[in-house]
């Protein structure tokens, strides 16, 4: 079904300008650097000057830096204000010209405009006022693109010539240019924060525009899920329902179902591991079960739908049951087997963590080794134990390609695991793949199931982390 | 009448001692179940795609004496021939007996559609055999590729199978004429994505990846040592470095599809990037193995023992000379195990790249970042979805190529920690 789609067409044109100019700005930029240490060589060799502060590389470098850095600032955020600006210029009072308000209609007008520019074939007749915008665009993006590159060349070349007007020994080179790099240093380990805070806003400003049009009440406990929206006003079953219950529940049945098949297996494969194993058997065993977790998502995917789920249906016909052939069984179990080694790691590292006095004074009372193992062994690893398993819940819950292949699209409210139920991750993938349009309430509920999925998990890992944190600290 | 002796500690042991020990094997052999249960799921993985998809590397091919007439071929008018005709001509003079107009037409089936553009080009590249009866190997379609390798059996009901007595009756006249043959499926591993299965190939996906692969590491390999050595070496213990340091672990715990949710948000929809491109896949990767790479460099650097930065800093280096001269060549080979493991992990990935449109059926082999392309993954997602049977074949092969690839870094990435890894 997803292989009919039409490749949107796409402006490469206003993003891929500016690689001769960049790399021009490297060129420079090296040549500064070779001009700047040449200076400093030439200063040191002056016998009236007094030795260099820094070793002359660093006078280079700083050129150099001073040379590339404000150029490719100024390409970068050109880039990135030129186009919206490029097309409000040209597309200025078309919309008014051709009486459109709606923004959506002013939307298709842009898109029609961007099509033109950008040489792709339109089907229709070409409206002339778009065209003149299109020719104005273009006209635009000339001046734009030489006003860019005359900037840059200039800021290149005003850096470079600053600095090297002021290279005198005394200057601290090495400083200033520890000092760059120390700023760069800190700029990427802010990053993280940065994909953190995007994740958050572009799901919430989704999120938010899908909930003015569904109240929050329905989408949390609305027992019905059939996101079918209409697209004429007139068609039959107009409305879609977006009660999350349904979908939700067809995530935990599946995520149990795993879990039941991960905690047993990978707690028990740690303990033997930890505790049981010799060293040899363990260096071969531990990274064999690894070998389970890194093992690519889309072929376990595979492997339940075309191994694991019509091996259960047929089972299921054996014994008389009726078996969905999309059972959650298939996908849960499955997904339990991706899990083991999740559990099983993490597990062994936490079972490892328990001091060796803990298990010689009960062996010194006379314990076995697995009633140590129980009694004295689990309590005091449990929370760490706990930690490990909501770690491999919350992965369970935000595994895509295994249900997408192997679970079904229906959203069936039901606890049986032999009926095919849907998963958060399922519908997300249903919603947005293909081609549709971005307002509509269809595709925006596809990111209020991913804010969904983002707070669930992000719990799960914030307690789990602490738990383990915390448990981690009581015995070190 | 006998008095109740109290019993002695070791007697009280000694009567559950032998129970105790059964537990004791009982629990040790449940452990070792549960490693050779997981095992035995992962060699049943295993095997049943090998099973599935070893076939796949091999194609029926069919003889065909083509006779390149040329009332068809026009010299001057190479490119627009009907080279379809000749194939179907040369197929149809195979059964001579054949007379019925829909019995030819399932006759003509038995060659690939995809024979006519190997007639072409062998034309087109030596237009002096135009006249001649020449014999080449064709592709057979795809459903004689199955039949040949047994997976359409011949038992069952003719209803219930793709091939009808008939045509096996003729697949079996080919066999016995030596007309058919099974050769290396070079088309698999020369082709991009197609609706036919004999014409499928996985070079786009390969190549897609590749694309994919070096934005990734581009973006994410500099990035994540440069956070790395700030947050190690650098950065002060306050609030604020507390909050990165949360914000990446959580980072490396979100689900995938919602760095996909990002994607789309942000750099499809408010950047306006191009669609299905590589590059806007390796953004996304990016953003995912950050937290990977990051955590290895990390813990690469807190490997370096302090004497080293010590003894830099002693004979008058700065922080950072110590730091680029010493500290981080040392630290090099586990930063790049560590990135070359967040590679093998974003090659695996599929979700997110489903999010920004690089599921699209793309039959063109990718040129470059821009291009619309699409990655073994989800390739192998596409396929599976397909219901051909030939294509059960080839997703399990493509899957065998995935595994393969990873299966090399992942050993590149053992072998550099083997051979440089220093214990202090």
């Amino acid at each position: 079904m997803q292989r009919n789609e039409a490749i949107r067409p796409s402006i490469d044109g206003t993003h891929m300008s500016s690689a001769p100019l960049i790399t021009l700005v490297l060129i420079l930029s090296s040549l500064a650097y070779w001009l700047g240490r040449r200076r400093a060589f030439a200063l040191a060799r002056r016998p009236s000057a007094g030795k260099l502060h820094s070793r002359p590389g660093y006078y280079g470098v700083l050129t150099g830096l001073w040379c590339g850095l404000p150029a490719l600032v100024i390409v970068a955020v050109w880039q990135m204000a030129a186009d919206p600006l490029l097309t409000r210029m040209a597309m200025d009072g078309v919309a008014a010209a051709k009486g459109v308000v709606n923004p959506d209609q002013i939307n298709l007008l842009v898109n029609d405009m961007r099509n033109l520019v950008a040489g792709n074939v339109v089907a229709h007749e070409v409206d002339p006022l778009i065209q003149a915008a299109a020719d104005r665009y273009l006209g635009l993006q000339r001046i734009s693109n030489l006003a860019l590159a005359t900037a840059a060349l200039t800021a290149a070349l005003v850096g470079a010539y600053l600095i090297l007007a002021r290279i005198r020994p005394a200057l601290r080179a090495r400083n200033q240019v520890e000092r760059v790099i120390e700023i760069i240093l800190t700029l990427c380990s802010t990053f993280a924060v940065f994909i953190t805070i995007g994740i958050v806003l572009s799901v919430l400003f989704e999120s938010i525009r899908f909930f003015q049009q569904i109240p929050l009440a329905d989408f949390l406990f609305g027992l019905k899920w059939s996101p079918q929206m209409a697209i004429r006003a007139d068609q039959a079953g107009s409305s879609g329902s977006f009660g999350a219950i349904p979908v939700l529940t067809g995530t935990f049945l599946i995520s149990g179902i795993a879990m039941a098949i991960a905690v047993p297996f990978g707690l028990m494969s740690a303990i033997y591991l930890s505790e049981y194993a010799g060293s040899t058997f363990r260096a071969t065993v531990k990274p064999l079960l690894e070998i389970l977790a890194g093992v690519p998502t889309v072929v376990y995917g595979f492997f339940a739908a075309l191994v694991v789920a019509p091996a259960i249906r047929d089972l299921g016909a054996l014994t008389g049951l009726p078996v969905a052939s999309e059972s959650a069984l298939a996908a849960g179990l499955v997904m339990g087997i991706m899990i083991i080694p999740f559990v099983s790691s993490l597990s062994d590292d936490v079972i490892n963590a328990v001091p060796q006095s803990l298990r010689d004074g009960s062996y010194g009372l006379g314990a076995t080794k697995s009633e140590t193992i129980k009694l004295v062994i689990l309590p005091a690893a449990l929370p760490g134990i706990v930690g490990s398993i909501l770690l491999a819940v919350s992965r369970a819950i935000g595994e895509t390609m295994i249900v997408v292949m192997a679970a079904g699209l229906a959203a069936n409210l039901t606890f049986n695991p032999l009926q095919a139920v849907t998963t958060v991750t399922v519908q997300i993938v249903t919603l947005l793949v293909g081609d549709q349009e971005f307002d509509s309430p269809k595709t925006l509920a596809a990111f209020a199931l991913g804010m969904l999925l983002f707070v669930v998990t992000l719990a799960l890992n914030v307690i789990a982390l602490y738990v383990v944190r915390k448990y981690r600290e009581e015995y070190e | 009448m006998s008095e109740a002796r109290p019993m002695s500690t070791m007697a009280r042991v000694n009567v559950g001692l032998a129970a105790r020990y059964r537990k004791e094997r009982r629990f040790k052999f449940f452990g070792l179940a549960a490693i050779v249960a997981s095992l035995m799921f992962l060699a049943l993985l295993l095997a049943s795609i090998t099973a599935k998809g070893y076939t796949a590397f091999r194609q029926t091919e069919i003889l065909l004496d083509i006779h390149l007439d040329p009332a068809v071929l026009d010299v001057n008018n190479l490119a627009t021939a009907n080279y379809a005709a000749l194939v179907r001509d040369s197929v149809q003079t195979l059964f001579p007996r054949v007379e019925n107009r829909q019995d030819k037409r399932i006759v003509a089936k038995l060659a690939s559609t995809g024979a006519a553009y190997q007639v072409q080009d062998m034309v087109m590249n030596k237009p002096e055999l135009i006249g001649s009866v020449k014999s080449v190997w064709v592709l057979a379609d795809d459903e004689v590729d199955m039949f040949i390798k047994g997976h359409i059996p011949r038992n069952v009901p003719e209803s219930e199978r793709r091939i009808s007595d008939q045509q096996a009756a003729w697949i079996d006249q080919l066999t016995a004429a030596g007309r058919l043959q099974l050769a290396f499926n070079t088309t698999f591993f020369q082709a991009g994505d197609s609706r036919e299965p004999e014409l499928a190939g996985i070079r786009g996906a390969a190549m897609g990846s590749f694309f994919t692969l070096v934005v990734t590491l581009v973006l994410s390999f500099p990035i994540g040592v440069a956070a790395a050595v700030y947050l190690e070496e650098f950065a002060p213990k306050n609030r604020w470095t507390d909050l990165i340091e949360v914000n990446i672990n959580n980072l490396a715990a979100i689900p995938s599809i919602v760095f996909g949710l990002l994607g789309l948000a942000v750099f499809l929809n408010f950047m306006n990037l191009p669609r299905s491109a590589s590059l806007v896949g390796g953004l996304v990767l990016t953003l995912m193995t950050l937290p990977t790479i990051i955590i290895a460099s990390r813990a690469s650097l807190k490997s370096v023992p302090p004497s080293i930065r010590e003894a830099a800093l002693g004979v008058g280096a700065s922080q950072v000379q110590t730091i680029v001269h010493h500290v981080l060549p040392l630290a090099m080979p586990g930063m790049m195990t560590g990135a070359i493991i967040g590679m093998a992990r974003a090659l695996g990935e599929t979700a997110p790249l489903l999010m920004i449109g690089m599921v699209a059926f793309i039959v063109d082999v990718p040129h470059g970042f821009s291009d619309p392309a699409t990655v073994l993954p989800v390739q192998i997602y596409l396929w599976a979805d397909s219901p051909e049977r030939a294509f059960v074949e080839r997703t399990s092969a493509a899957i065998m190529v995935l595994l393969l690839l990873l299966l090399a870094m992942n050993a590149a990435a053992v072998f550099l920690r083997n051979k440089f890894e220093r214990r202090w």
